[in-house]
């Protein structure tokens, strides 16, 4: 006789009350496949965990986001944040679909290089630019996002001593009604120092500004928000060619749109509360469009975003080592992924699923990481089925910030794979092991000896 | 391991105890453990039992046989 399945037995108390509707979702439903490819058969293949990425997913996020800006604007221009993900293969799908990249620092601007993006297609921000990174990228045409005035008066001198006109813009910051108010990088608007920084550089013989850049802040909620910012860099450009007749030519709006993930401590879900891309454009383009630009004035518009075209094509599979019970009697899941891998865990409640068919019946649980560290909690509290040893997991919208924030804490980072658009899968990082990581270590002579030998 | 006298259990999964008032459900594997605890069958009894009717290894059902006791106890249905 065949044996029936079998399920962990359990026992809940049974209380009554009002029924809250901000109640937590049950995570219920199996998901066991990534883009039609069995998550089973890419776990025995490729380990666990495994960071999986969808081409496919990338490819619709992008075109759906210029789709949204170009029917709205008549030039628009997207640069890919390469800090958000800047493993190559995610990149080069980013620049296959047309867009530039957006590096801050010397190294991600090596890499934006090696990918092959044109100097002249690579925005430099970020406040940290040495002088050797300042003059390769003035010599490869770049654009240059000054953050503070100490880079400006090197950039001057750099100019000056190397014959060159680097084409620049300045980080404005300001006031947009939300906080906390992104000041520490660029200028500021309201006291003056952008227009002190534009004066500076027009009057310099060596500069050549060409845009304007803010950067209003992160998983931002309130389209309004960059509705105000645009109005500033507009009042900025108008300003410029009243006073210099000079037209700058682009006006760069940073990143900052969210993904629909669900920030830790927020009422309601993500997919329920984040303001779609198109809120976003309406308030952007239609400042910019009002404003009052001759049509051949109207500046491009650059957008850095990052995690929102991103965040949904990444996934975490992983698989549960152990369940326990705390001493409160709260069921305690260990996974083989912490907050090492998934870097992302210490802001959002990240949607986690099963991997495989369960029972109805469900339980509370905390979702704890392998690490011997109390800080390592995937979730705090979530309603799943019952987990046992062995069962597999699928996190969500995991693809933005987590595979550059990732730790080499205690474990080694695993494996990431593209699933292509024929559902074909490609190893794009591997995983690490102890020889790469011992690779830049040395040893001095006298502590080679180990007398435990 | 012995369900206390007063303990009202249904083959659905529904467990009251009169002396507090409190309800509460199991899932059907519970709910079969419980009718064998009725039946005042010992844990060795009910391993095999279990074992033989469902896809699970011995040890694997021990140990959340082992966890479903304490899960009793602190539901205050055990003698």
């Amino acid at each position: 006789m065949e044996k029936l399945r079998y399920e962990r037995p359990i026992i809940q108390k049974m209380n009554t009350g009002l029924m809250n509707k901000f109640g937590t979702r049950t995570e219920y439903e199996p998901v066991t496949h990534i883009e039609s490819v069995p998550v089973k058969s890419l776990i025995k293949e490729y380990g666990s965990p495994l960071f999986v990425i969808s081409e496919k997913q990338i490819r619709r996020n992008y075109q759906n986001a210029t789709r949204i800006f170009k029917t709205r604007y008549p030039k628009v221009q997207f640069a890919w944040s390469y800090k958000t993900n800047y493993m190559n293969a995610v990149c080069q799908v980013f620049h296959q679909e047309g867009s530039w990249a957006e590096v801050v620092s010397g190294f991600e601007y090596n890499k934006a290089l090696g990918n092959g993006v044109p100097g002249s297609k690579i925005i430099f921000n970020g406040p940290d630019k040495t002088d050797e990174q300042l003059i390769a990228a003035a010599r490869n045409n770049s654009l240059i996002h000054i953050d503070h005035f100490d880079e400006l008066y090197s950039l001057i001198k750099l100019s000056e001593e190397n014959n060159l006109k680097p084409r620049v813009a300045i980080r404005v910051n300001m006031d947009t009604g939300i906080y906390p108010k992104w000041d520490r990088f660029g200028f500021n608007f309201e006291n003056g120092q952008a227009w002190n920084a534009i004066t500076r550089i027009i009057n310099s013989e060596n500069l050549d500004l060409v845009g304007l850049h803010c950067h209003i802040g992160t998983f931002m909620l309130s389209p309004a928000a960059y509705a105000v910012a645009a109005t500033k860099l507009c009042e900025l450009t108008w300003s410029i060619k009243e006073k210099f007749n000079k037209t700058i030519q682009y006006i760069d709006l940073g990143g900052g749109f969210p993904s629909t993930n669900t920030l830790k401590g927020a009422y309601l879900p993500g997919s329920d509360t984040v303001p779609s891309i198109d809120q976003f454009a309406d308030a952007i383009t239609d400042v910019i469009l009002g404003y009052g630009f001759k049509h051949d004035d109207l500046p491009l518009l650059i957008l850095e975003t990052g995690r929102a075209l991103i965040d949904d094509a990444g996934f975490l599979l992983g698989t549960v080592l152990a369940s326990k019970r705390l001493s409160d009697g709260r069921r305690a899941t260990i996974l083989d992924f912490g907050v090492n891998s998934l870097f992302t865990a210490f802001w959002y409640d990240h949607k986690v699923s099963p991997a495989q068919a369960f029972g109805q019946h469900t339980e509370e649980m905390v979702l704890y990481g392998p690490l011997c560290m109390n800080i390592d909690i995937v979730r705090e509290s979530i309603t799943m089925p019952l987990l046992e040893k062995g069962n597999h997991l699928v996190v969500h919208k995991v693809g933005a910030y987590n595979m550059t924030q990732w730790m080499q804490f205690i474990t080694l980072r695993p494996n990431i794979l593209m699933i292509d658009k024929e559902n074909n899968t490609h190893v794009i990082r591997k995983a690490e092991t102890l020889e790469y990581l011992e690779l830049n270590e040395q040893v001095p002579e006298h502590l080679k000896h180990n007398p435990l030998k | 391991m012995k369900l206390k006298k007063n303990i009202a259990t249904s083959a659905e999964g529904f467990i009251f105890n009169p002396g507090t008032g409190d309800s509460f459900s199991t899932n059907p594997i519970g709910a079969e453990i419980l009718s064998l605890l009725k039946e005042e069958k010992t844990i060795a009894e009910i391993i095999d039992v279990i074992s033989a009717k469902y896809d699970v290894d011995q040890s694997q059902f021990e140990k959340d046989l082992d966890d479903f006791k304490s899960q009793l106890e602190d539901s205050n249905i055990l003698d």
